[in-house]
């Protein structure tokens, strides 16, 4: 495969890959101590690194089911040791827009459910949003308590230049993955404490107390009265792939991790099953898509859910988190008015770019994208996971061709993006530090006051030289994301 | 705490409990049949470690025949055995990811590492050389878990449950271990203090490790009604039934204390306890060792479901 030229974190822009290692004078400032312990760890003792770090989260048991594969239940994420980092001026740029971004997505769920003022100035066309598949028409006219939509985001940012970040979606739904951003700095502290006495890292682990007070502010007992809202975790269970990620968090944030049959309905208040009888629940951080909550209102056949679960919720007599409905937010081609949407609600020029976006289901957009295919990514707009896309420069006459066909009899279904080159990061390989392409999910969560974000995120890295993959059910690896203070 | 919860950790300790028991059991049997066979060291050593267990017949269905290796390889590593100490850890180790939140990290990396190395001995056993780090294997594991829990778990419902799990379970099977003495490892004609009797009641002391014990409190030579009375009745022995009762017991008040509700465990448990406090080792073996084991046996399980029951499991 040809040399892929991006913008490489800790060199510079160029053609990084098989260049000698150690070259001085072109390391950003904030790589320079990186790069400094690269340079000072043989070989070997990078590799002796490597094992022990697999060995940490063999033995914490971090792993991530992949559907269809044998030892699904079993398998690790490779993990890199080489940290990615951040400069804190770049951190504050971005962590203003993130902010911005999710307010502007709380507001314009709130006003799709609502007032629908942004489909009236014809800002978003009408028929996008409430024949959306993601639209969800039992939430209409409803308000969740402490009017918030989106408690957890997880926005996926790439970046294609020094002052260039994209957005490359917004996961509004159920993010996952800050199990590992956690974990990977607990790993790190174990495996290089040396590094971290010369590089001063700002701390990720405030993550769950800022998550529990976020859950605990928009409890509806705010508005009842009483004592301490009482806050669990809805898991679909051990089998599902993120339940190291459910355990984890429930465990960090002291809170009961439930399945669906733990809890029960009864007068529109949700209550579970405890060995001292029923208790009631206040706030449901709920892992779980919207079609699995409930058997009632939503997919019958599901045995995952709670029966009653969303007339309780109706009645705001429980706090589901994040609430129905958002996955409106996560659809590719809303995606694609963000610049827009965030205009309308903030008043503001968008501080976070959006990746130009082709829009299938405009004819002009689709005859540019089948005209263009080989050069574009091809996304379902409510697919996720890395799962039914198509990357153009990368796939055989073959596919191509399919593609083809299925975006002419469903162009609605589509959006089609440039590919980016996304920057790259030193990494260890089995061959040595390489260059990998790396994206990067902050968190954000917002409660009755506002939006708060842990420094850094989810580094995500494609482990295959050259590839642009990073989600993990398609082979990414993690690496941890360090903001530190400007040289 | 969840129903659900106290019911994957009440197994959890249930299973972890069983893995130890079964890892002595092996040794002890081990130590038996290597006696020369002018002291009685016959073959059916393996018989009545698998009598023990509860076994014979599982295993007779596979047609095997009662040796060391095939014996020992059906206890450990048998996925087909729901006994199998491989079976108690990959259980107890599902029961413990269920409910991670409930555990301590150290608790949780406990089991997982425990798992994790025996799954590294795959499903049969190659022989005496892997046979012995196995079963030192699963001995430390289960005290690492144990002291685990100890130095980190919170004194609340999820320790009590885990505890009350393995002490029924250990109750259990110090009895199905005295019964099967009793019954089977005594061929007829031998005489009760022969030189067969005195190994394997010795045999018995050395299974929950008590050889040393029964020298402190008994300062005599090995009889068979001080080893019963030492695993029956003699509180400071924390394998003996009346110790599991003790234990069982108290974590019940604990539960009971930490909800304010009694129920039907607390009876059952306080009458079992009393039962075990009201008699001595002559009116047992009065009444016929046996009769009293396979009550206390049956008796023990019903208190399993009793808790059960109140808790909501």
């Amino acid at each position: 495969m040809a040399a892929v030229t991006a913008f490489d974190e800790m060199y510079g822009v160029g053609d990084v890959y098989g260049r000698p290692q150690g070259s001085e004078g072109d390391v950003s400032a904030a790589y320079r101590s990186i790069q400094l312990w690269l340079d000072q760890s043989p070989p070997d003792l990078m590799a002796a690194r490597r094992r022990q770090a697999e060995l940490f989260f063999r033995r914490i048991g971090i792993t991530f089911a992949v559907y269809g594969d044998p030892d699904a239940a079993e398998r690790l994420i490779p993990f890199d040791i080489v940290p990615r980092i951040l400069a804190r001026s770049e951190w504050d740029g971005m962590e203003k827009g993130l902010k911005q971004r999710v307010t502007a997505l709380n507001a314009f769920l709130a006003d799709v459910y609502g007032p629908r003022d942004i489909l009236r100035a014809g800002i978003v066309p009408e028929d996008l949003v409430l024949q959306n598949p993601g639209y969800c028409l039992q939430m209409a006219g409803r308000k969740p308590p402490g009017g918030v939509w989106t408690h957890i985001a997880g926005i996926d940012l790439v970046r294609t230049g020094p002052d260039e970040f994209y957005v490359l979606e917004d996961n509004a739904r159920t993010p996952s993955g800050v199990s590992y951003m956690l974990e990977n700095r607990e790993v790190m502290l174990k495996l290089v404490p040396e590094l971290f006495d010369k590089v001063k890292v700002a701390p990720v682990e405030t993550y769950p107390e800022m998550l529990l007070e976020t859950l605990a502010s928009v409890s509806p007992r705010a508005g009842r009265g009483g004592g301490a809202p009482v806050c669990v975790l809805l898991t679909p269970g051990r089998h599902n792939s993120a339940f190291y990620e459910h355990s984890f968090l429930a465990d960090k944030l002291g809170i009961e991790l439930v399945e669906g049959s733990d809890l029960f309905v009864r007068d529109d208040i949700v209550f579970m099953r405890t060995t001292e009888g029923p208790e009631r629940v206040d706030v449901i951080y709920r892992r779980l898509d919207d079609d699995f909550i409930d058997p009632l209102a939503f997919n019958p056949t599901s045995m995952l859910g709670v029966p009653g679960l969303m007339a309780a919720y109706s009645q705001g007599n429980v706090t589901l988190a994040n609430a129905v409905g958002t996955g409106i937010a996560d659809d590719k081609a809303i995606y694609s008015y963000m610049p827009e949407i965030v205009r309308f609600y903030t008043g503001e020029e968008p501080i976070l770019k959006n990746v130009p976006t082709w829009r299938c289901r405009e004819p002009e957009a689709l005859g540019y994208v089948l005209d263009h295919l080989a050069e574009l990514v091809v996304k379902e707009v409510d697919g996720s996971g890395g799962y039914g896309m198509l990357i153009g420069p990368h796939a055989p006459q073959a596919t191509l061709a399919a593609f083809a066909a299925k975006l002419k009899a469903h162009p609605e279904k589509f959006i089609a993006q440039p590919t980016l080159a996304l920057s790259t990061c030193p990494t260890a390989t089995d061959a040595g530090i390489a260059a990998r392409h790396v994206d990067l999910r902050p968190f954000v969560l917002t409660g009755r006051n506002g939006s708060h974000i842990v420094p850094g995120g989810l580094t995500r890295v494609a482990m295959t030289p050259g590839s642009l993959v990073v989600n993990s059910s398609q082979g990414g690896g993690t690496k941890d994301t360090w903001v530190i203070d400007d040289a | 705490m969840l129903s659900r919860t106290a019911s994957n950790l009440f197994w959890m300790g249930r299973y972890l409990e069983r893995a130890d028991f079964t890892a002595r059991l092996i040794e002890a049997t081990q130590r038996l049949s290597a006696l020369p066979s002018s002291y009685g060291g016959a073959g059916n050593a393996w018989e009545s470690a698998l009598a023990a267990t509860w076994m014979t017949q599982a295993y007779g269905e596979r047609g095997l025949s009662v040796d060391e290796h095939s014996v020992s390889e059906f206890l450990t590593l048998d996925p087909g055995n729901p006994s199998s100490i491989r079976s108690c850890l990959e259980v107890a180790r599902a029961n413990a990811r269920t409910v991670r939140t409930a555990l301590t990290e150290e608790g949780w990396e406990a089991i997982n590492s425990a798992w994790l190395e025996i799954a590294r001995y795959g499903t049969s056993l190659d022989g005496r050389e892997t046979l012995g780090p196995l079963l030192d294997l699963v001995k430390h594991a289960i005290s690492a878990f144990e002291g685990a829990a100890q130095r980190t778990m919170l004194r609340g419902d999820a320790f009590w449950f885990v505890n009350m799990g393995s002490a029924i379970e250990r109750a259990d099977n110090s009895a199905r271990l005295l019964d099967v003495k009793y019954h089977l490892l005594l061929p007829r004609g031998e005489s009760v203090g022969g030189s067969l009797d005195y190994f394997q009641w010795t045999t018995i002391l050395r299974t929950v490790s008590a050889m040393t014990a029964y020298r402190w409190v008994y300062r005599d030579s090995v009889k068979p009604w001080l080893v019963a009375d030492l695993l029956i009745l003699n509180r400071q022995m924390p394998r003996s039934l009346a110790s599991c009762y003790d234990e069982i017991l108290r974590h019940l008040d604990l539960l009971a204390a930490h909800s304010g509700k009694r129920g039907a465990a607390h009876r059952l448990a306080a009458a079992g306890h009393a039962r075990l406090t009201g008699c001595d080792i002559d009116a047992i073996f009065t009444r016929g060792l046996h009769e009293f084991l396979t009550q206390f046996i049956t008796d023990n399980n019903k208190l399993g479901e009793a808790i059960a029951e109140q808790y909501l499991f």
